[in-house]
């Protein structure tokens, strides 16, 4: 029995080269939304944000990386040592296995060689996605609990409730899509989309995934398992240095990642509206663009939502989302049995 | 038996209004609104003033770091600066309340002529991390010798560096901070 097939298979010099390129352009990517992100949320609160490193502060990142990595790798004596060291790899591994998937473009010829541009094209792309999700979630549980700290706990102890609550609304709200498509491959999606993208049809199930994505990846407003006014760090109070980096750099590739699924099964992917069809290399600079504007969404947002309490973010998540989401998916599948 | 607070009973109501159609519709809207407020303020020019680059403008009045200040000129003191104003009479020492004035004085001699009258300061400090801006010497004086002028850039390295001299305050100040314009 297979577990998963994978669409379309190259030679393995080929699948090496392409680790590296994704590997590169997505590590490239998360120092620019670090500082799209500092500069939108100075712009959002009337104020310039960093502009004193480098032309318009753009060496900004360079310089918060320097001095993380110059800092100190500090450990509570009550850590746990092995799992405390092991956790921010976890959590930095499980984003940029993610990142693999998201598609850039379908199968292109470059110089002759048949190449898709993405990291694999898996039979379960969602599954995939979901999968890694629920591993990302043990970086911050273990990281929380191997701290030995009690804000470092109750982070934990959150983040494992908000990813229990939130992952079921974000599956049954990718379970639309996946019916109306009916495949779960993402380019299979992409492809699907011919025509029309899923945000129109799959509206609410594209508000309900949002919404988890915001909560699956800790942003403000779901932010409770940093909670810096009440938790301090939440998870990673107890982190510096070279580690804190290793979160900090997994919390905006998640975003990324988040940002390229939405790109990828609601807005069409590397497909352009009224019937445009471009060149083959113009097709991930499209997604990019796209991300861009999910990047963009996900720092408006926490700009202009405060933090839910514990209680209301429980309620949100049980009462209305996995109604909304269970509703959607259910007419969803009626409709497409009806109509086919 | 318990007391009946009869009519003195005032429900809060907390929750939302009932019906979960409208409060779901009621919070999506509000948060719509929200993303409209903050998408505004990026729209808009940033408030911030870059400091040391751009200095926040002071109003006429504001009272900054002391002045002493000389008569424009004197006639019989062969091109000199004026005489200074300051007769050494200690009323600012006296009105400070924060006591970081010292004055000493000494008399005036027809061959030391240092000011108008009959005596002048011979020392003159303002310790000014001790000074809390008031204004009050000013106010004290009854020559108008000192004025608090503008400068608000007073950081130092060392305290002693803050002990302002008599040379110090009658030096004429750079004038690094500007001056609030009309309707600013």
């Amino acid at each position: 029995m297979t577990l998963a097939v994978v669409g379309y298979y190259e030679e393995w010099w080929i699948q090496v080269l392409k680790a590296i390129v994704i590997f590169a352009v997505g590590l490239q990517l998360v120092p620019l939304v670090l500082l799209a992100e500092r500069k939108l949320l100075g712009r959002f609160q009337a104020r310039y944000g960093p502009n004193r490193v480098g032309p318009f502060g753009a060496l900004q990142p360079l310089a918060d990386i320097v001095k993380l990595l110059t800092k100190e790798q500090f450990r509570p004596s009550t850590a746990t040592g092995f799992l405390f060291a092991l956790a921010p790899i976890v959590s930095i591994v499980t984003a940029v296995v993610a990142f693999s998937i998201i598609p850039f473009g379908n199968v292109q010829n470059i110089f002759g060689t048949p190449v898709g541009l993405y990291g694999v094209d898996v039979s379960i792309g969602p599954l995939y996605l979901f999968a890694f999700g629920a591993v990302a979630f043990y970086g911050i549980m273990l990281g929380g609990w191997a701290s030995g700290s009690k804000y470092s706990f109750l982070g934990a102890m959150r983040g494992a409730a908000q990813l229990i609550s939130y992952e079921v609304s974000q599956g049954l709200a990718l379970l639309g899509v996946i019916f109306t498509a009916g495949t779960l491959s993402l380019t299979g999606i992409v492809e699907a989309q011919q025509g029309m993208w899923y945000i129109v049809p799959q509206f609410f199930g594209f508000l309900v995934f949002l919404v988890a994505g915001f909560a699956e990846t800790n942003r403000a407003p779901f932010d409770l398992t940093e909670a810096d006014a009440e938790l301090v760090g939440g998870y990673n109070t107890e982190y510096g240095g070279g580690r804190f980096a290793s979160y900090y750099f997994a919390e905006y590739l998640n975003v990324l990642v988040v940002s390229g699924v939405v790109t990828t099964v609601f807005l069409g992917g590397w497909l352009l509206p009224f019937g445009l069809h471009p060149p083959g290399w113009v097709d991930p600079f499209v997604v990019l663009f796209k991300m861009g504007l999910m990047t963009f969404l996900f720092i408006w947002v926490r700009a202009t939502l405060p933090r839910p309490r514990y209680d209301q973010l429980m309620s949100f998540g049980w009462k209305i989302l996995l109604p909304l989401a269970t509703v959607n998916a259910l007419v969803t599948a009626v409709l497409v049995v009806v109509t086919h | 038996m318990s007391w009946d607070p009869g009519k003195d009973v005032i429900e809060v109501v907390r929750a939302p209004a009932p019906g979960a159609a409208r409060s779901t519709y009621r919070a999506f809207r509000e948060t719509v609104r929200g993303l409209k407020t903050t998408f505004g303020r990026m729209l808009e020019k940033p408030v911030t003033v870059q400091y040391p680059e751009e200095k926040t403008p002071v109003y006429p009045r504001f009272r900054g770091r002391h002045k002493l200040h000389r008569f424009e000129d004197t006639p019989d003191n062969g091109g000199q600066a004026g005489l200074e104003k300051c007769v050494g009479c200690s009323l600012c020492a006296a009105a400070c309340p924060a006591d970081c004035i010292r004055v000493v004085a000494a008399e005036n001699t027809p061959e030391h002529r240092v000011s108008a009258g009959e005596r002048y300061a011979e020392v003159y400090e303002i310790n000014l991390s001790r000074c809390i801006f008031c204004g009050y010497c000013e106010i004290a004086c009854p020559f108008d010798a000192i004025t608090m002028g503008h400068d608000y850039e007073l950081s130092d390295y060392t305290r002693e560096d803050l002990i302002f001299t008599k040379e110090m305050l009658l030096a004429e100040p750079l004038e690094r901070t500007p001056l609030r314009k009309e309707g600013e």
